[in-house]
């Protein structure tokens, strides 16, 4: 939905990510307690992420890595130079009535992501900054009657707040880019990305404005955590503003929940102007200073990220592009899919790996951590197919046993005695006796009817269980038919 | 720049502090009085002058990504007002 | 044993290694000492028990041939150190019941030394005062009285119980902490020796928070060699603290040689101010003769922004005081007001929990970091603090140490500033400037004013360099003879 049709005329959405990301690390940013999902409420507390009275921040050094690490794989400038502010403000998960964050001096700067869109165009969408900041703790809202129900394990946690550049023009790219960036973090081991657990929310900007013109006043949807969920909040957060537009009204600039249960956006009761965050950098802390040698190793210790793994993939292994794309965005696909070339031909194994594999977990509502079919063991059905040993169709049936008993290839396929019948004796004594049993037929091809040869050529699978070798079988019945 | 009334009750707002009404006049004069006090600092020229960010001249030191915390609830939740469960316990908020 | 209260911490120290007393007895004596001295208010929690195990634990170490530099000294601890399993109330209401669960860096350090816990000394609340009155736990009359007037007298603040208690001699010594002048104010009020180090020398790690950029634990004792005795179980290096420095902690007491021939001290002109008692000049000027006939040699230096420095502070202090006292808000411990809903909780607890002076602080201080002031306040506040610090730092370049007074007036009468917040904050005008640099300054008792009551001179030196404070103090004592003692007028009550 690049415009949106009003009934004044077309509208234009302009969105922007501000989407928070869990570094991943064992410790918490400035404390040493535990950032292990699903724990007892509160038993992944320190003194200091309960804000007891003189308790002070000690930076945990990996989560400046991460941070810099991602903002090298952003493609973004880092900072050598940071300064960790205090934005105050009061709320019951948030113990100390701040969260140190960073305000105006983050460790990275400008970057630039490219989006690939489902039509085969690319996006480049802009990164404004990346900043590390604390968590807040949860507050549990249904515990209780007359309570709210406060627990401070997420309290302290490194979040990296990415915020984007206003580059994106419908929920499609708002989309794909939060899976491009999910899939970047994922691949640089910095986010683990687990959305239903929280390791990535999104604050979406949404604002609507006629072509050309100047940006409109924008909302911003707070806490989305899924990708589903922010095109949906997208949709009709735009279509809302728009209709307001229309109606002759103006859009205020408020933040916005998105309730999942409707389908709706709402403003939120607590309104934005009441806010005033009195940042100052926090006086417990020194500013953040980075050796460039060593950001520089960071650097050279990058992995292959998913645009030059998809490259490779096109230029190495001859993928088509949408082939590429669907291997490299879940860097686990792209492990496997690697393993699996190591012995098998490319573009069989993406084929294989793209369409039975994905259909076959995704129908078992597994992941590929737990395919029951190992890389290698679909590299050695595949590796049965090039040389012959087995059909094509023969290795759909070898992989359906494989994926229900863990079994490798091989001994299912000699097991059952599915190996491709080569010998040319044997094939021919089928040949002969189909030849034989359909004279009619065979007059019928004499006389003309080449494509009947089809029928004779499925007559004599079927007669081998299928493992004939079908090109022997082809090439055998056009000599004594047609020859 | 002096506070009026209204400015007092909305820092006090911020700074979750309740003021009585009858206390904001005189609580604006008090402040005006320290505010206009401080304003003295005008007189020198700061426009290239760095601002502080430590009085020690050292750098940020940074901790191992190490769990060495936690788990001690009795100990986080001992001081608490209110409480159940393992929870801090707070008036409802709805939102 | 009346006479081991008046031991100083090395006397002490020499009869609990020569075996003629034992960690016990010289705890036993000054636990009597405070009972009796209650009227003073100098305690908040005495915690009469542990420290008798403290001091049979000390003993039993001594025997067993361990001993750190605080063995069995009986001290108090300023009730803004957390101490585990004790009630600790940083002096405010909306502390009330806190029981921390962990102790500070600074006690955990001095218990090791060998150190013997008597109570939690007074306070003006969260450390915001000069004058102890705005402690909730009631005002800390100084053991100091005028001659032949018994009304009480403040013993300046806001580390008054402290001072108080080493003044009235029942406590060898005392754990105070200095924001503006927070130890050296009350020592020069209390005629003790009060040593501010340099920011990051002692840890600020479970110390309740006033200005994290200023604050700093250091001790109060009666004598110089006694501050550089308690100093070094006091500092440290801490890795909890990210503004503790790296460095060796020397011996401090090897630096009290005595000797400051050829050392040059500076006297600021800034710091003749108008309107400044005669008698605070006159004991300036006298300062300077007796380090000058010990040889050392006076410059005649200046401190261009030394005036701005107390309403910088008053910018700066609050500022990070309003974010600090965020997280008394009645969640996880102290006080709970109730209220119809949470906000109205928060501002129940907080109205009722800060007193007037905290409360008036917190909204100064939010006033200055809010939208549209930011920069006129406290980004200006922070580039003064530059200009304040360069000063020394030039000044340095030339001279060793700094003479000046440390209060620009004798200790003041209960009540008397109380109405006037600016006057009360005048009382820091001389001890603001070093803090806004982090540097180190003691105040030394020398001398009394005309109604009395004692005065202190003060010294302030490079950063990290207590060595020089403390050898240029010890010279100052050496002179001043300051052996003058408060009458004990509590006892009797």
């Amino acid at each position: 939905m690049s415009m949106i049709q009003g009934a004044t005329g077309d509208w234009e959405v302009v969105i922007g990510l501000e989407v928070h990301a869990q570094v991943s690390s064992k410790a918490k940013l400035f404390s040493g307690a535990s950032t292990e999902f699903g724990a007892e409420p509160n038993t992944q507390v320190s003194f200091i992420d309960a804000a007891m009275p003189g308790m002070l921040p000690v930076i945990n050094g990996k989560c400046v890595e991460q941070a810099v690490r991602t903002g090298l794989g952003l493609n973004a400038k880092i900072n050598l130079y940071s300064v960790f502010d205090r934005k105050n403000y009061f709320y019951p998960d948030l113990p100390q009535g701040y969260q140190i964050s960073q305000y105006l001096q983050p460790v990275v700067g400008e970057g630039r992501v490219t989006v690939d869109l489902a039509d085969g165009s690319a996006r480049e969408v802009g990164i404004t900054r990346l900043h590390l900041e604390q968590d807040a703790g949860k507050s549990l809202h249904d515990q209780h009657p007359s309570m709210t129900m406060v627990d401070l394990n997420r309290s302290g946690v490194a979040l990296m707040e990415i915020v984007s550049e206003p580059d994106m023009r419908s929920s499609e790219e708002a989309g794909a880019y939060l899976a491009k960036l999910r899939s970047i973090l994922r691949y640089l081991g910095t986010c683990d990305g687990n959305m239903q657990e929280g390791s990535m929310r999104a604050d979406v900007n949404v604002s609507v404005r006629r072509p050309g013109e100047a940006f409109g006043t924008r909302c911003e949807i707070k806490n989305v955590n899924s990708i589903r969920f922010v095109k949906q909040a997208i949709e009709y957060e735009a279509r809302r503003q728009v209709d307001v537009l229309e109606d002759g009204g103006t859009i205020d600039q408020e933040t916005r929940l998105y309730d999942t249960d409707r389908g709706v956006t709402r403003a939120m009761r607590t309104k934005e102007e009441a806010h005033d965050y009195r940042y100052f950098p926090d006086p417990d802390l020194l500013p953040l200073e980075l050796d460039p040698n060593w950001v520089e190793a960071i650097k050279q210790s990058l992995p292959e990220l998913p645009d030059q793994k998809k490259a490779r993939f096109e230029k190495d292994f001859g993928l088509s592009p949408y082939d590429a794309d669907v291997l490299v965005a879940e860097k686990e696909n792209a492990e496997f899919y690697e393993q699996v070339v190591a012995t098998a031909d490319p573009k069989l194994a993406a084929n294989w790996v793209i369409t039975e594999l994905f259909g076959a977990l995704n129908k078992a509502g597994r992941g590929i951590d737990d395919s029951p079919v190992s890389a290698e063991a679909l590299a050695g059905l595949i590796v049965r197919i090039t040389d012959n040993t087995i059909s094509g169709r023969i290795a759909k049936e070898v992989f359906e046993i494989m994926f229900e008993t863990g079994k490798p290839a091989d001994a299912i396929i000699e097991e059952k005695g599915l190996k491709q019948v080569t010998d040319t004796g044997a094939i021919e004594a089928m040949v002969d006796e189909v030849i034989a049993a359909n004279p009619d037929k065979v007059a019928d091809v004499k006389a003309g009817k080449d494509k009947l040869i089809g029928w004779f050529v499925g007559q004599v699978m079927k007669a081998s269980q299928g493992k004939a070798n079908p090109q022997m079988v082809n090439d055998l019945l056009k000599a004594k038919l047609l020859g | 720049m002096s506070l009026d009334k209204a400015t007092v009750l909305r820092v006090a707002r911020l700074a979750r502090l309740k003021v009585r009404q009858d206390r904001l006049e005189p609580l604006a004069a008090e402040l005006n009085n320290i505010l206009g006090w401080v304003e003295q600092l005008n007189e020198v020229d700061t426009d290239d002058v760095p601002p502080m960010t430590s009085v020690v001249s050292m750098k940020l030191r940074w901790r191992d990504d190490d769990v060495t915390d936690g788990g001690a609830v009795d100990d986080v939740l001992a001081n608490a007002p209110e409480g159940e469960n393992g929870f801090f316990a707070v008036p409802k908020v709805v939102e | 044993m009346a006479g081991l209260t008046d031991l100083t911490i090395a006397e002490a120290r020499d009869k609990l290694t020569a075996g003629e007393v034992s960690a016990r007895e010289l705890t036993e004596a000054h636990i009597a000492a405070v009972e009796a001295a209650r009227p003073l208010n100098a305690f908040i929690t005495e915690t009469p028990e542990r420290a008798l195990a403290q001091a049979e634990a000390s003993d039993a170490r001594r025997r067993s041939g361990e001993a750190g530099v605080m063995e069995g000294v009986p001290v108090g601890i300023k009730d803004l150190f957390c101490t585990k399993g004790v009630l600790t109330t940083a002096g405010s209401h909306i502390l009330d019941g806190f029981v921390p669960p962990y102790e500070s860096t600074v006690t955990a350090n001095l218990w090791k030394a060998g150190a013997v816990m008597l109570g939690k000394c007074n306070m003006d609340e969260f450390a915001m005062g000069s004058s102890n009155e705005t402690s909730y736990y009631g005002p800390v009359e100084n053991p100091w009285r005028r001659p032949g007037d018994n009304r009480s007298i403040v013993p300046g603040g806001s580390s008054g119980g402290s001072v108080a208690a080493v003044a009235a001699r029942i406590a060898l010594g005392a754990t105070g902490t200095d924001t503006g002048g927070s130890i050296r104010q009350p020592a020069s009020f209390a005629g003790v020796v009060g040593l501010k180090p340099t920011y990051g020398r002692c840890s600020r790690f479970g110390a309740v928070a006033f200005a994290s950029s200023l604050d700093q634990p250091g001790p109060i004792t009666r004598t110089v060699r006694d501050a550089a005795i308690m100093l070094r179980g006091m500092a440290g290096f801490d890795p909890m603290d990210s503004t503790s420095v790296d460095t060796p902690v020397p011996d401090y007491e090897a630096a009290l040689t005595g000797d400051i021939s050829g050392l040059k001290v500076g006297i600021p002109k800034e710091y003749r101010m108008d309107g400044m008692p005669a008698e605070i000049e006159a004991l300036w000027k006298q300062g300077i003769e007796w380090l000058k006939a010990a040889g050392a040699e006076i410059r005649d230096i200046s401190l261009p922004h030394t005036k701005y420095a107390l309403p910088t502070y008053y910018i700066v202090a609050p500022a990070e005081a309003s974010s600090n006292l965020a997280r008394y808000d009645g969640v996880r411990y102290g006080l709970r007001i109730p209220g119809n809903d949470l906000t109205e909780m928060y501002e129940n607890t907080r109205a009722e929990g800060f007193g007037t002076e905290v409360q008036r602080r917190v909204m100064i201080g939010t006033y200055v970091l809010s939208a549209g002031y930011y920069d006129a306040y406290y980004l200006k506040a922070q580039k003064l603090r530059t200009l304040i610090a360069r000063d020394f730092e030039t000044a340095f370049e030339e001279i060793d140490v700094l003479l000046t007074p440390t209060a620009p007036s004798a200790a003041f009468g209960v009540g008397e500033k109380s109405d006037d917040p600016i006057a009360m904050y005048l009382n820091d005008v001389f001890t603001v400037p070093a803090s806004m640099a982090g540097l180190p300054g003691i105040s030394v008792p020398a001398g009394l004013a005309d109604d009395g009551l004692p005065l202190g001179l003060q010294l302030i030196g490079r950063a990290f360099d207590e060595e020089t404070v403390l050898r240029v103090a010890g010279v100052l004592e050496e002179a001043a003879v300051f052996d003058r003692r408060p009458e004990n007028w509590w006892a009797t009550k």
